[in-house]
């Protein structure tokens, strides 16, 4: 066949017979259409990871890996380290972390060995609803409840009781760590719950009964067998409470008081890198500035990464094992 | 029984109760929450407040309504640009897929999924707001989109996988094409869970406020169009709280309650509708 | 069997009658008589205190019968077998007596089961499981190493000191025919074992606390014929420390290992007797039936 002048090099008349034949069926199209939006997906992830990489480059190459270890936080003079923001972001997820994995691993052991089914799943949904409260909604009830609590009763009676510890010193205004921790422990209560329970009722029922028809008590049989027999998910779930707690923004803003630097006392105002970011992003101007603030975006990024990793490794290897037992 | 036996009672006895009261704790949070959040928002709550913009603190009678709509915009737009991204790849990933490219998408999913709010709106403002040189809704509701493209692909993809393969088998014998087979049986076969899946996305989109801070900013007046920085629920809330005026705190817990009742209604119609439907052998 | 056996021997149905149930079987007069195997002729009526004994025992789960009326007595350092097709019962009989069915939501249980003459319904639940410990049909040992396996029923029982555990663990795994296979390796993951020694090992566990009855629910089903047989052994070595009852689908293992054997049928305890008056001579046509292979 004579090719047409118009025709592109590399096509012939039979390719393209052959090409639009098998798009009439659809097929093609429609595995082309959603192959694109799924590629669309890696995409995006990929921008997002090289223009954090490439907006912090300024702050990067002004402070290198001292960034991580340096405590000064001055914008008029330009000099930046994130020392106070990883310190509020850690001790407020750890603290959290203290008190709401005892609390959270208690109400799953009780869904899941005590509870019976329909009781065990409605009481399990209430928990999970908890999840679907926006940040906003705790921070504001933290502002307007937890605030006055903190500053007229629970920081009195902490420091009277334990006022010994360096960590229940100093003043109580109100706001502070121990605030933002509190807020951040409710707010990991379902990620806790919610997956240790789906560890918890995994572990094969004769594992139990084994334990029982030695003579163990209910308790023993549970503390000493099903927990550990379910360890792997528990952690799972303790590292994705985790993650959540350090990328938590707009609860923690409202009550950490937005001190960029390192306190010992719990009761002290401090910072953390998401509050940080929210709170100073919009009005961040000249070179280095908003350089840094992205910078430590990306520190963030790369701290929820890892802890996320870890926490799905956790939960996989549990589904696994549960699989094949 | 001897002395050691019934200390192992008394601990079993005492342990126990107190997992379940670690629970009561739990569920009495969230109705804490609503308990405030009504006891206050609804004493804050009038028509004014849906129809009204805000006013002045001091100045009695002013609303949200430009929060509302502005809200109403961006999610919207979120919806637009996220859902269908959301939803094709879900298909792409439960219908077709090669191994490592899917395994690499699913990873990305569940990477975009925990990249902190925040870090979404910074990324957004780069790609978007920088070059617009302004805030927008626009802005605001691709930073939401990112958000919820995770969510809805990966719900897709699971209502999608858990639908039987006798089903895909039975209209692929009949001689429909792969496409129509998904489209017309197995997309139908799933709609229930896939439905409940971008109703949960959006829910939880519609409380995200972090995003917004510097994508769609905030606005006390109405934005004449989408290329303006727009009011938002959640954000009203984060500045009205924050503010010493008590007026604008009872906006705020009146706002709280407004978003607080959209989400838990949209929570709890997922669930009911997936409880109600059957499974897609039965349906 | 012959109809002139038949007509010669009573009916021995041991089903509501207690007394009759606590002489040992006369064997049948006759010309069927059925022989008698060395083991039996040396039990005299007088040895035989039962150890355990149910009355009257009617379990349900939920709306659903499971057992009618079982009366059945287990002699003391004697192996008793529970035979009987799939569904039968047997199984959930056997969890009765260490009252491990209470796990199971929606169960009731009436009637009484003795221990030593004591009610088991009416004890504290965890001593009774103390003294009479199951086997259950697939191996399940804790993730911990093979030492803390067997250990573990002593300590939480408090039944030992630390420094005693060594020596404890050792003789349970001499009796459970374990202890050369593992004396190397006894820290070692318990899951790092073949099947048969895991099961020998959930053996050597439930020996571990002393029990005086030993209750095993098809302990072999999951296990290859070598594995069974080392398991068989060891039961009929270890009876005389304690009394077994053992539940199994497999008519033969029940001829080799044990003393008496009781046969149910969809929930009800059809009969009961010396292992070799059963499978030899049995008096129930049910019986003859199931031990023929007409069906099970």
């Amino acid at each position: 066949m004579a090719s047409s002048a118009t025709a592109q090099p590399g096509f012939t008349n039979s390719g393209i017979r052959k090409l639009s034949h098998r798009l009439r069926g659809g097929d093609e199209i429609a595995w082309l259409i959603t192959l694109l939006f799924a590629a669309s997906v890696l995409i995006v992830t990929a921008l997002l990871i090289a223009e954090l990489w490439y907006g912090s480059t300024a702050a990067r190459d002004k402070f290198g890996f001292g960034f991580l270890t340096s405590k000064l936080w001055n914008p008029v003079t330009d000099e930046f380290g994130a020392a106070p923001f990883l310190y509020g972001t850690v001790v407020t997820s750890v603290v959290a972390l203290l008190i709401s994995v005892p609390v959270g691993l208690g109400a799953a052991i009780f869904l899941s060995e005590l509870a019976t089914g329909k009781w065990s799943d409605a009481i399990t949904f209430v928990v999970e609803l908890l999840a679907a409260v926006p940040s906003v909604i705790f921070g504001m009830l933290a502002v307007f409840t937890l605030i006055p609590m903190m500053r007229e009763w629970i920081g009195p009676a902490l420091k009277s009781v334990l006022g010994f510890l360096p960590i229940f010193q100093g003043p109580v205004y109100g706001v502070g760590y121990l605030t933002a921790s509190l807020v951040l422990s409710v707010m990991t209560f379902p990620y806790i719950i919610s997956v240790s329970r789906e560890a918890l009722m995994s572990v094969p029922r004769e594992q139990r009964e084994a334990a029982l028809a030695l003579g163990a008590t209910k308790w023993e049989s549970t503390w000493q067998i099903v927990v550990p027999f379910a360890r792997l998910g528990i952690m799972g779930s303790i590292f994705l409470a985790f993650a959540r707690a350090l990328g938590e923004t707009m609860a923690v803003t409202m009550v950490i008081g937005n001190d960029p630097s390192i306190h010992t006392s719990l009761f002290a105002s401090g910072h953390s890198i998401a509050a940080v970011i929210a709170s100073s992003f919009a009005e961040a101007s000249g070179p280095i500035y908003p350089s840094a603030l992205i910078l430590l975006a990306l520190v963030l990024f790369f701290l929820t990464l890892i802890i996320n990793g870890v926490a799905r490794l956790l939960i996989l290897f549990t589904s696994e094992k549960g699989a094949r037992t | 029984m001897t002395a050691r036996n019934l200390y192992r009672k008394g601990l079993n006895n005492l342990m126990l109760t107190l997992t379940g009261v670690c629970a009561l704790l739990t569920v009495s949070v969230l109705f804490a929450i609503l308990g405030y959040l009504i006891y206050n928002g609804g004493k804050s709550l009038d028509l004014n407040f849906f129809t009204k913009l805000p006013l002045s603190p001091g100045e009695r009678g002013g609303g949200m309504a430009n929060a509302i709509v502005g809200s109403a915009e961006i999610v919207g737009l979120a919806a637009i640009f996220g859902i269908p991204v959301g939803f094709f790849t879900g298909v792409y990933l439960a219908e077709w897929g090669g191994r490592t490219f899917s395994f690499l998408v699913r990873y990305m999913c569940d990477l975009l999924n925990g990249v902190p709010s925040i870090v979404i709106g910074i990324f957004v403002w780069v790609m978007v707001v920088r070059p617009m040189k302004t805030y927008s809704a626009v802005a605001g509701g691709i930073a939401l989109s990112l958000m919820l493209i995770p969510i809805v692909a990966k719900s897709t993809e699971q209502f999608l996988s858990d639908v039987p393969s006798a089903l895909r088998e039975g209209a692929l014998a009949l001689g429909a094409t792969k496409w129509r087979a998904i489209a017309t049986v197995v997309v139908p076969a799933a709609r229930k869970g896939i439905m409940t899946g971008m109703i949960l996305g959006i829910a939880r989109i519609a409380g995200e406020s972090a995003p917004l801070l510097f994508t769609s900013l905030n606005n006390q007046f109405w934005a004449s169009g989408l290329k303006e920085p727009t009011a938002s629920l959640p954000l009203m809330i984060y500045f009205r709280a924050l503010s010493p005026y008590h007026d604008w705190h009872r906006q705020a817990w009146a706002a709280g309650l407004v978003l607080l009742s959209m989400v838990l209604i949209a929570n709890i119609a997922a669930r009911l509708i997936l409880s109600r439907g059957g499974s897609p052998n039965r349906g | 069997m012959s109809s002139l056996a038949k007509a010669n021997m009573n009916t021995h149905t041991k089903e509501a009658s207690v007394s009759e149930s606590s002489k040992p079987v006369e064997p049948p007069q006759g010309q069927a008589a059925a022989p008698q195997s060395l083991s039996q002729q040396t039990a005299s009526p007088q040895t035989a205190v039962p150890k355990m004994r149910a009355s009257g025992v009617n379990f349900r789960y939920g709306t659903f019968k499971a057992l009618h009326d079982i009366s059945l007595e287990f002699q003391t350092n004697k192996v008793t077998a529970l035979i009987g097709p799939s569904g039968c019962g047997k199984s959930t009989f056997l969890r009765s007596l260490n009252r491990i069915n209470e796990t199971i939501r929606g169960t009731q249980i009436e009637g009484e089961i003795t221990l030593d003459g004591e009610d088991v319904l009416k004890m504290d639940v965890t001593s009774l499981r103390r003294r009479v410990g199951m086997v259950f049909q697939r191996p399940n040992p804790f993730p911990k190493s093979i030492f803390e396996n067997v250990a573990y029923g002593v300590r939480v029982n408090g039944l030992a000191s630390r420094s005693e555990l060594p020596d404890i663990v050792e003789k349970s795994l001499r009796r459970a025919a374990l202890w050369d296979e593992v004396r190397d390796k006894l820290h070692q993951s318990a899951h790092a074992l073949s099947g048969g020694q895991q099961q020998r090992l959930c053996i050597a566990r439930g020996l571990a606390v002393d029990p005086e009855v030993l209750l095993l629910d098809e302990p072999c089903s999951a296990l290859d014929p070598i594995a069974t047989a080392k398991i068989e052994d060891l039961l009929v070595g270890i009876k005389d420390q304690c009394t077994i009852v053992i539940v199994t689908h497999n008519m033969q293992q029940a001829a080799r290992v044990a003393d008496n054997t009781g046969f149910f049928l969809l929930g009800k305890l059809i009969e009961h007797d010396r292992t070799d008056v059963i499978f030899k001579n049995p008096s129930k046509k049910e019986t003859e039936d199931y031990i023929t292979g007409r069906f099970g």
